[in-house]
């Protein structure tokens, strides 16, 4: 028997798994509850109401993906200088959040940022000894937006430091010794040879961002962002044609945006 | 920049990670049901946590879930990489890049494709949907995780076991396997930790079974409930303890090897 | 690498075996109720009486529960729907004719709700509990009575006030403030609405769109004002003095709550148990006193604490009554009400 046809039974999962689930979508998107052939559904798209919350959801995660980057890059650069086996030590203890559930994370913020929460308290009580108006920090934009920084901030961290691990000491060494100041060096030689991971970590974080629907669910109170919009379509509506049409316009602007990434990752900072 | 500042600025970094966790497991000590006063020390909560059948119930399916889908993701993974390591080159490009499409599929398209999937099919949405769709999302990685080791290893030992009489199965069991058995392993590891925390595709192909994340989806949406963070505590001491004695087993491993 | 192998198996088969056994039991019903609808403690007294295991579900609002039981292809025994939904599961012929013999607790329901409008035979469904829709307000932070649904959309109460993210309630509301009916088949009528529910979050007013958390977001006063159904404030104002519980000038939705069986039951037998159970007036006070709604069921009323039946939350007078409308499937404007709806929680 020849190897390949070890393949076969997952030949056949994938057809019913990945494929026909794929055309489903394709199929439902182009038809009209009644079966019949439409493009309405991309039309109703093309709404403004609809390209309102597309244009908030790349928006919130454009912010996510850059706040992450400038949070992240200097912690993964950092940890680059500590000796090895603490830098295991530190790894792990960026890895740690991770493996908590993630709705258990966002939940914890819920306690922290209702007007009851400590967080909320401590910086009402800043902004009230400086003569302010108390504010509320959930439920609004600012809310989700920290929701995600939270849930996603490790995806960019850990891959830039992987690839900075991986950066050759000696020509670090070599820019110094000709002379390069650690400002230069860093603008030199260390960030462009860092690329690759901060496009990693980019993908790693804007993808989920965009397409989540429970930070903004829980965290939002009642903003909506383009996951909701297709979980609303497919749960509370029931109208699937219409969030299946939803749904390919997500999964063509995640595939081009990969294309696009992918052009600069040569794969070096996946962490996968 | 001096020593200090990185070391504050990581240190800022790791308390934004894990201020919001420590504060859940100090308010799941507190006797008040709101998070307005400290009423006490108290272990209440951990008490209603143990007797809420439906939190046990679907902690149970999780895991449950999980275990399945990552085994039967890991069989039929670990296969599909053996296959398609000796294919010729166009029918493996057209399954690696049929494999790559769910990784790279948001999960939220992926779970409501798989539900209309089953609805078209007129599978009552369960336990069962949620085990299939786990191993169609869990399959991709142990593929990937398993090719890089079938790539790495040495074609002629498998040559060779056959020359020597071995049966196809033989050869396949006692030369190719123990060679990738990392990456398998690798791949099953994967499997169940994807298969525990996930929510999104669960939450569309679940139907009336909630594992886990559903589960504190549905709580965090009626209110918050302190024995949300009594679970939370539970998973994190958990977590912690787990993935050190992984790291500790690591590290032995390795003094050994050296 | 074989032993690895057989104890995989082996753990996946007794995972599987302990994972199915309970499920195909012929002495279970799966219960599909709203979110805090009931007091736990009768599930558990109703399984040890009867024998029968219930698988309970619960749902948010009643367009969630019509999309699960539609098309999941779930099967639910007992569900309990609202009084408009439950005409369209009867016009679509949904459900199965209740078995009146095996109803005795019936004999305990009010005449005037054995014969609602949307099933005036009571053939289908048997009443749970009734209540209003109406507005639950901290008195201490708005410092006047609400008694007006314009109230809600006055700028005043900046990021105060909590809407429902339920499509009915939330726009029935609007309809009225506008003196319109809930019922409304006019698209420039939910037009306006449309606009007043667009302004009210861009103005800022609206804190958050919740369901069931609103009630929590009230006591722990999260925030001023919030839309409501009557028990949800009637449990509110137990746990907060300062609450308040008001049905608009307007006028509102009257409700009431049903229990039906589905066509796709697999256990008619046990579901008629349990909704029989459900109308036996202790069990009916007891959930009446737990959550907080009022029970249709006359002889249940008189074992309900007396302070609770005074309270006009709980029990609205007839003049409340009076100026409540009652709501109606929307049949095919239905499609019309759901494409505003997305358009205003889109915004």
């Amino acid at each position: 028997m020849n190897r390949k046809w070890y393949a076969a039974p997952y030949g056949v999962w994938m057809v019913i798994f990945t494929v026909v689930p794929f055309l489903l979508i394709i199929y439902y998107s182009l038809t009209a509850g009644d079966g019949g052939f439409t493009l309405s559904n991309f039309q109703r798209f093309f709404d403004p109401v609809y390209i309102k919350v597309l244009g908030r959801s790349l928006g919130i995660a454009a912010l996510c993906t850059v706040f992450c980057l400038l949070i992240g890059y200097p912690a993964a650069l950092f940890m680059t200088d500590k000796k090895v086996d603490r830098r295991g030590m530190l790894i792990l203890l960026f890895v740690i959040p991770m493996w908590m559930n993630f709705l258990l994370r966002t939940y914890a913020w819920l306690t922290l940022l209702e007007s009851n929460g400590i967080v909320t308290k401590a910086v009402n009580a800043v902004i009230t000894f400086f003569g302010g108006e108390e504010i509320r920090l959930l439920y609004n934009y600012n809310a989700v937006l920290m929701g995600m920084i939270y849930n996603f901030l490790p995806f960019m961290i850990l891959p830039i430091h992987s690839v900075l691990t991986k950066i050759d000491r000696r020509v670090i060494e070599a820019a110094q010794d000709l002379g390069a100041n650690p400002f230069t060096v860093f603008i030199k030689v260390i960030l462009p040879l860092s690329v690759p991971g901060i496009v990693s970590g980019c993908v790693m974080v804007f993808m989920p961002a965009v397409t989540t629907f429970v930070i903004s669910t829980l965290l939002g109170g009642g903003m909506k962002l383009f996951g909701d919009l297709i979980q609303q379509q497919m749960i509370t509506t029931g109208d699937w044609n219409f969030g299946s049409a939803l749904s390919m316009v997500m999964l063509i602007l995640i595939l081009i945006s990969m294309f696009f990434m992918n052009k600069f990752d040569n794969g070096e900072g996946n962490i996968m | 920049m001096s020593k200090f500042f990185k070391k504050a600025y990581l240190y800022l970094v790791l308390l934004f990670l894990y201020a919001p966790i420590l504060t859940l497991i100090v308010y799941s000590f507190n006797a008040n049901k709101t998070r307005a006063s400290w009423g006490g020390f108290s272990l209440n909560w951990y008490m209603e946590l143990f007797q809420d059948p439906e939190i046990l119930n679907s902690l149970y399916i999780t895991i449950a879930c999980a275990v399945i889908a990552a085994i039967l993701a890991t069989i039929l993974g670990t296969l599909a990489a053996i296959g398609m390591h000796s294919m010729d080159k166009l029918p493996k490009l057209i399954f690696t890049s049929i494999s790559y499409l769910p990784m790279l599929t948001p999960e939220i398209v992926t779970g409501v494709s798989l539900m209309i999937l089953f609805l078209a099919v007129k599978l009552e949405l369960g336990f069962v949907t949620m085990v299939l769709s786990h191993v169609a999302f869990d399959i991709p990685y142990v593929i990937f995780a398993v090719l890089p080791k079938l790539k790495q290893m040495n074609n002629h030992a498998y040559e060779a076991a056959l020359d020597l009489g071995a049966t196809p199965t033989q050869a396949l069991m006692k030369v190719i396997i123990p060679e990738i058995l990392p990456g398998i392993f690798t791949g099953l590891l994967l499997s169940f930790t994807l298969s525990l925390d996930d929510f999104v595709i669960s939450y569309f192909v679940g139907g009336p079974v909630q594992n886990l994340s559903v589960l504190i989806y549905s709580m965090a949406r009626r209110g918050i409930n302190p024995k949300i963070n009594a679970l939370s505590a539970l998973m994190f001491v958990f977590i912690v303890i787990l993935l050190l004695v992984v790291n500790r087993r690591a590290s032995i491993v390795e003094q050994k090897q050296h | 690498m074989k032993k690895i192998i057989a104890f995989a198996l082996a753990l996946m088969l007794a995972v599987i075996s302990c994972g199915c056994a309970p499920a195909d039991d012929a002495n279970t019903i799966t219960v599909f109720n709203w979110e805090d609808y009931i007091d736990p403690e009768v599930l558990e007294d109703f399984e040890e009486e009867t024998g029968i295991t219930v698988k309970y579900q619960r749902f948010t609002t009643n367009e969630d529960m019509y999309i699960k039981m539609t098309k999941s292809g779930a099967s639910y025994d007992v569900v309990f729907p609202s009084d408009y939904i439950i005409e369209r599961m009867i016009a679509e012929d949904l459900l199965v004719e209740l078995d009146k013999s095996k109803l005795t607790n019936f004999e305990n329901i009010y005449d005037w709700m054995q014969t609602p409008d949307y099933d005036p035979t009571s053939t289908y469904s048997m009443p749970y509990m009734w209540g209003t829709v109406g507005v639950l307000y901290n008195i201490d932070m708005t410092g006047e009575e609400i008694t007006s649904w314009h109230q809600l959309f006055d700028t005043k109460y900046e990021n105060q006030v909590c809407m429902m993210d339920s499509i009915r309630d939330t726009i029935g509301v609007t309809l009225k403030m506008l003196g319109y009916s809930i019922n409304t088949r006019s698209e420039d009528e939910l037009n306006a609405a449309k606009e007043a529910l667009i302004k009210q979050r861009a103005d800022g007013i609206v804190m958050a769109y919740g369901v069931d958390d609103i009630k929590d977001k009230l006591i722990n006063g999260e925030c001023a004002i919030g839309l409501v159904w009557s028990g949800d404030a009637v449990y509110a104002m137990g746990f907060n003095d300062s609450l308040r519980y008001s049905v608009p000038t307007e006028g509102s939705n009257v409700w009431l709550d049903g229990m039906v069986i589905p066509k796709s039951a697999k256990n008619i037998e046990g579901a008629h148990t349990f909704i029989n159970y459900m109308m036996r007036p202790d069990i009916a006070a007891r959930n009446s006193e737990y959550i907080g709604y009022s029970t249709p069921n006359e002889a249940a009323i008189e074992l309900i604490d007396e302070e609770m039946v005074a309270d006009s939350a709980f029990n609205p007078d007839d003049e409340v009554i009076g100026r409540c409308e009652w709501f109606h499937d929307l049949g095919e404007m239905l499609p019309i009400y759901e494409r505003i709806w997305t358009e205003i929680t889109a915004n």
